[in-house]
């Protein structure tokens, strides 16, 4: 019988395989970050081991760096330390640091891309759940605790117990104004947060394979929203082009040994997952959520739906507690929901195409009055990419904050953060009560949305702009 | 990690069911740096209540906890275990944990005993009306024991064996360290690497 794309990479990185033991596994690429490194730094420590494998790990800053003033020092005396922390422990033990000021820090999850080190058929590890974005290279990635940090600074290799494979098949045309975002909400509020639960998801179909680079990172991120262990996308001419000529991309022959490898990266046609979901591009739309989980979603056509409607008694209960949360009431139209902030950024839509987009719709127009709008790059070479293109021009010019990049306001470690009910358009991935910000409101949206809503002070989508000036009706938005 | 072959100790009844990981440890501690210092955040919340079974003068030292079910439920934090065992607990008995929190337990040698609601309200009772009374948590014999009180419990065998061996999983792992190296020469040059401190970027 055929394999799946996971099980292929799953099988070329086994160092051994016992009756009654979990699969000892080889790590291609340990990322490491500020937040869950520490403890597994001073337990090698401890022991007195060393990183086996320091040409495959790499550590940046991320969620608790300041997105101004960058260059005074950090005033939260605990977010501080911690970044003090990382920096004297890759120092002691020899790790490649990118520090708040380096022209290659940012968010690990668009750092490890954009350098070419995310590559097909690779494993990917980080003490982070959202190592899944990697996946979109065909990678195996998946989010790590402490210890098995530690494990993998000392060993290069994890025990890992089976997975189950799940196909979520995309066919068709995404419409005119549907996003990898909206797309990837659609799939969680479809299979549930635990929909995922001990799977790893293929997402594949036509509508998968027409998405770029970006896009993919964007649907592989959401993985883990859905309770998945990991998310993949096969490798294809896309993701060769990406990675073409990246500091870290194979050359010269190795190049080509390379190319020939990542096209095996396909799943067999007679292999079988043990879950499939088919979902119609066709029938997708803007999609925003209305509740505190990133499966409580809808169509932002819809209205917030009536906890009475559900019949499973949890669901209605968790409905009902997120309303009450949210401050919304049943049978509202989404499209009613005013916001206070909106952020544009994080390891979900802070790439480069996410900044076009959201700039595209902004271009000549002005965010409401009131509103708050806040536009986080990814990673500082994302920042110098939007800074060439004009595009941190075209936000200052509608009203909004350009910043410096990191994890931000996309969990609030940092300065930026919502203040007690306060309503928020985000681009990032959680929802959660308090994410943003302690009694924070958050409504997770694409690029476009969050660039629309700005304009107009509630959710909506850029066909909502029509008729109202801005630069994209007369004439081609901010071109790639 | 510390071997864990029998401990005995007193214990401390915790009556209360769904104990999740933001109440045994909260979020604002996962700034801290080291895997100690976590035991003033333990049960933060319910510590301020100076009737709080842990606050009591007769539980201190105590180094059994015995809770009620579904323990450990919520974020996948490995503090909460570092915080168990900062404050001194070796093993927790409960009818029910929660998967991530009882792997973390086990990564970290915090014993986690799964046994019948009923032997738990025993020992409940038993701890409750003799607060010096001493409870052995005894994994070579599988079994737990107190006065009145003898129940047997099950653990996977390969977890058995490394908390007995005092094995963390890198210990063991690095009992493949030839396996570990034979794979690294069959991995194809093309493979990214990252380039490390000092060398030319
Ligand atoms: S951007 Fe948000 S989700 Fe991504 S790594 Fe940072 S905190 Fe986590």
């Amino acid at each position: 019988m055929g394999r799946t794309l996971a099980e292929k990479v799953w099988d070329d990185h086994v160092v051994t395989r016992a009756e009654g033991e979990p699969d000892l596994l080889f790590i291609d690429l340990h990322l490491l970050h500020e937040v869950t490194s520490p403890q597994a730094f001073d337990g090698l420590r401890k022991a007195g081991r060393a990183v086996r494998r320091l040409d495959l790990t790499i550590a940046t800053e991320d969620h608790n760096t300041p997105t101004l003033d960058i260059d005074k020092p950090i005033a939260d005396p605990v977010s501080r330390t911690q970044l003090e922390t990382l920096r004297r422990n890759c120092a002691e033990f020899g790790v490649r640091l990118h520090p708040l000021g380096d022209v290659e820090q940012g968010v690990v999850h668009v750092v490890g891309p954009q350098l070419g080190l995310t590559q097909p058929g690779t494993t990917v590890v980080c003490g982070d759940s959202h190592t899944s974005t990697h996946g979109a290279f065909g990678a195996l990635a998946f989010g790590i605790g402490t210890s098995q940090v530690e494990h993998v600074l000392a060993t290069q290799t994890l025990p890992l117990a089976p997975f189950r494979t799940m196909a979520v098949t995309v066919e068709g045309e995404l419409p005119e104004g549907v996003t990898a975002k909206d797309l990837i909400l659609a799939v969680i509020a479809r299979i549930g947060t635990g929909g995922g639960q001990g799977y790893v998801i293929e997402y594949r179909g036509s509508a998968i394979e027409k998405l770029s680079m970006e896009a993919r990172m964007t649907v592989c991120n959401m993985s883990i929203e859905a309770g998945a262990r990991a998310g993949m996308i096969a490798p294809d001419e896309t993701t060769f082009a990406y990675l073409k000529g990246r500091p870290h991309a194979p050359a010269g022959d190795d190049w080509d040994a390379a190319v020939a490898y990542w096209r095996t990266l396909r799943t067999d046609d007679d292999a079988v997952f043990d879950h499939e979901v088919v979902i119609d591009a066709a029938g997708l739309s803007p999609f925003v959520t209305w509740g505190t989980n990133p499966g409580q979603g809808a169509p932002l056509s819809a209205a917030v739906p009536d906890p009475a409607s559900y019949s499973d008694p949890s669901d209605r209960f968790a409905a009902e507690k997120a309303l009450e949360y949210m401050g919304l009431t049943a049978g509202q139209a989404l499209r009613d929901v005013t916001v206070d902030t909106v952020f544009v950024g994080s390891c979900t839509n802070g790439r480069i195409e996410d900044l076009r987009a959201a700039a595209a719709v902004l271009d000549g127009r002005r965010i409401a009055d009131g509103v708050r709008m806040l536009v986080v790059p990814g990673s500082v070479r994302v920042g110098l990419q939007a800074v060439e293109e004009g595009l941190d021009k075209v936000f200052t010019a509608a009203g909004a904050e350009w910043r410096h990049a990191g994890c931000s306001m996309c969990l609030g470690m940092n300065p930026d953060q919502l203040a007690p009910g306060e309503r928020c358009a985000s681009t990032s991935n959680r929802n959660f009560e308090g994410r943003q910000g302690k009694g924070g409101r958050t409504h997770l949206v694409s690029p476009q949305v969050a660039a629309a809503t700005a304009v107009l002070g509630h959710l909506a989508s850029p066909a909502d702009l029509a008729g109202r000036t801005g630069a994209s009706d007369v004439r081609t938005p901010v071109e790639a | 990690m510390e071997a864990f072959t029998t401990h005995t100790g007193r214990a401390v009844p915790l009556r209360r069911g769904n104990v999740d990981t933001d109440q045994i440890i909260p979020a604002h501690w996962l700034k801290k740096v080291t895997r100690d210092g976590f035991e003033d955040g333990l049960f933060e919340a319910w510590r301020k209540d100076p009737e709080f079974v842990l606050n009591r003068p007769e539980r201190a030292g105590a180094s059994v906890l015995v809770a009620g079910p579904d323990f450990g439920t919520g974020s996948s934090r490995e503090h909460a275990v570092w915080a168990l065992q900062n404050y001194g607990f070796r093993a927790v008995v409960s009818s029910r944990f929660a998967d991530i929190f009882r792997g973390n337990s086990l990564k970290n040698g915090l014993l986690t005993v799964v046994l019948p609601q009923e032997t738990v309200e025993a020992l409940w009772r038993l701890t409750e009306t003799d607060p010096a009374a001493e409870v052995t948590v005894d994994l070579v014999g599988r079994q737990v024991r107190a006065e009145g009180i003898t129940a047997d419990f099950a653990l996977d065998e390969n977890a058995r064996w490394r908390l007995l061996e005092g094995l963390d999983d890198i210990g063991l792992t690095l009992r493949h360290a030839d396996d570990i190296t034979a794979y690294e020469a069959r991995r194809p040059s093309f493979k990214p690497s990252t380039t490390p401190l000092g060398a030319q970027f």
